[in-house]
């Protein structure tokens, strides 16, 4: 008999439909819920204290009216170049060799194990690390150890950033179908030329989504940056010395018992959290320019 | 043009799986030789050892001799030359996924390092129209990508990036049992016009596509060739009795 003769079955296989759609909807919403709820709450709070001066002047001293968190702004962007210059590369070399070049070694199993264990360390025993290594040790012919500087929270920054880039490469390597690789060497192509143009060019989408992660994830980073970066509260380039930078000022902030800071600290999450969107969407958008018709 | 191919015995392995066992042939240059046989029966790994692709595989291992014109592909050259003069088409149509139809077409070339703009221009066109595919893409050759083509379009792309480097034979690993009828057809058609210029070793489960583009046919049934002679005899009087069995339908 065939299956759709039965209409009461009909009916069940059509509800069962239903419920299924229903509780993938109520999923979805479930997923988007926290993160409206969050940004909601934020313009809510902090949109008001958002005026030209936020992103022109640095911060006043308590009591006085105003001010902003330039310099802040300034010194994440800052720590988040020196963080990706340093995170990025490692971290698709290392994705590379392990999807290419070492697959199978002991030793790729050895690094990728480590990944692992580096991406569930918590950030503040990150932060811990990059100052026993970089701000503790006093080396004096060595111009950026031995204080709170810049450079160290750049570093911390970029260590965080590597066993995110670094998997999610290797990842997406493996994802490239086998037939591509063929294709390459049956041209008579180098193995190595033909990963780096046609592999990981194939797979770059997703690798560079990766990176954008990994980016996301340590701009709003605290605690690597108490024990390295330090925060300041003027104007300051300079990368042996220490910097400012959105979460430290947002923390200091929200800690202080005076309503203005508060208003402020509101007003630098939501600045922050827009920045992180507008740099992953610029990102996006720069890298898709170039995407042929039909390319998948 | 093309040039002779004399196997001689050639073992290949997978592992422990002794896939190919002394295999001797001689394939004529610039014609078309098909190879036939049921599934896993070590066809797709011999066109594998005549360009050396079999040893990516890192538990494949071969012995025995290829020559392809004057080279011993084993003992004279690099894996890398030789895949340069003996192009391959694979089963699957395989074009690179982000490159546009022309950067796949030249990609061989660019690839090893080929610049000259204009010379680059005229092997393209030229290799697009020897693969019947110039007509149907010439507007769109840097607009679009090598995957937004039809299954059979991709796979006339795949032949057109492979006779860029101007290779001396082409290998195809049924390179239409992928495809429906019309893009078998133009596939088959394009064997006929490319034999006077390149010797063609084909693999396929297709008896009748064999019988109509190959001059010789070589018959594999458990990793050995069982019979190898012009495609007329194999189809209507072969000396095997399971050659026989096999083309009349009793198995495989």
């Amino acid at each position: 008999m065939p299956l759709s003769g039965n209409p009461i079955r009909s009916k069940i296989r059509a509800a069962t439909d239903n419920a299924v759609t229903g509780l993938a909807i109520l999923a979805t919403l479930l997923v988007i819920a926290p993160l409206l709820a969050i940004f909601g709450y934020l313009i809510y709070k902090g949109a008001s204290s958002v005026n030209l001066d936020f992103f022109t002047k640095i911060p006043k001293p308590v009591g006085e009216e105003g001010g902003g968190m330039a310099n802040a702004i300034v010194g994440s962007a800052v720590l988040l170049a020196l963080g990706t210059i340093i995170g990025v590369p490692v971290g698709i070399g290392g994705g590379i060799y392990l999807a290419e070049f070492g697959r199978g070694t002991k030793l790729a199993n050895a690094v990728r194990f480590t990944a692992d264990v580096l991406n569930g360390v918590p950030s503040i025993v990150m932060g811990m690390a990059a100052y026993a290594l970089l701000v503790g040790p006093q080396v004096s012919w060595l111009p950026f150890l031995g204080h709170f500087s810049a450079f160290a929270g750049g570093v911390a920054l970029g260590i965080m950033m590597i066993p995110t880039v670094c998997r999610t490469t290797e990842e997406m390597l493996l994802m490239v179908p086998h037939a591509v690789r063929e294709a390459a060497l049956g041209l008579g192509v180098p193995n190595w030329r033909s990963v780096l143009s046609i592999t990981v060019k194939t797979a770059s989408p997703g690798i560079i989504t990766g990176c954008m992660l990994a980016f996301a994830r340590v701009a709003g980073e605290t605690a690597p940056l108490i024990f390295t970066a330090l925060g300041n509260e003027y104007w300051s380039l300079d990368l042996n010395q220490p910097i400012a930078a959105l979460p430290l000022q947002i923390y200091k902030y929200a800690l202080s018992p005076y309503d203005e800071w508060h208003r402020l600290a509101w007003a630098g999450a939501l600045v922050l959290i827009v920045l992180i969107v507008l740099s992953v969407s610029l990102v996006r958008y720069v890298t898709s320019r170039g995407v042929l018709k039909g390319a998948s | 043009m093309g040039v002779g191919i004399e196997v001689t015995n050639l073992n290949a392995w997978y592992g422990t799986n002794h896939t190919l066992q002394d295999i001797n042939l001689h394939i004529p240059a610039n014609h078309a030789t098909a190879l036939i046989g049921p599934s896993g029966c070590g066809k797709s790994t011999f066109v594998r050892c005549l360009n050396r692709m079999h040893e990516t595989n890192p538990i494949a291992r071969v012995t025995g001799g290829v020559k392809v014109g004057d080279v011993d592909i084993y003992a004279d050259a690099k894996p890398v030359e030789i895949r340069r003069r003996i192009g391959m088409v694979f089963q699957r149509p395989n074009p690179f996924p982000t490159m546009s139809i022309y950067d796949n077409v030249a990609s061989g070339l660019k690839l090893n390092g080929y610049r000259n703009r204009r010379v680059l221009d005229e092997i393209v066109e030229k290799s697009l129209r020897n693969s019947a595919l110039w007509d149907e893409v010439k507007d769109d050759l840097r607009k679009k990508s090598g995957a937004s083509l039809s299954g059979g379009q991709q796979q006339r792309l795949c032949i057109a990036r492979a006779l860029a480097v101007d290779p001396e034979v082409l290998l195809m690993d049924e390179p239409a049992s992928a495809l429906d009828p019309v893009s078998t057809s133009k596939i088959e058609d394009l064997i006929f016009e490319l034999k006077s210029q390149y010797t063609i070793v084909i693999v396929t489960h297709n008896m009748q596509q064999a019988a109509r583009v190959a001059e010789k046919t070589g018959f594999f049934l458990n990793g050995r060739l069982v019979e190898f002679d012009s495609t007329h005899k194999i189809f209507t009087n072969p000396s095997d009795k399971r050659t026989e069995d096999y083309i009349t339908g009793r198995f495989g």
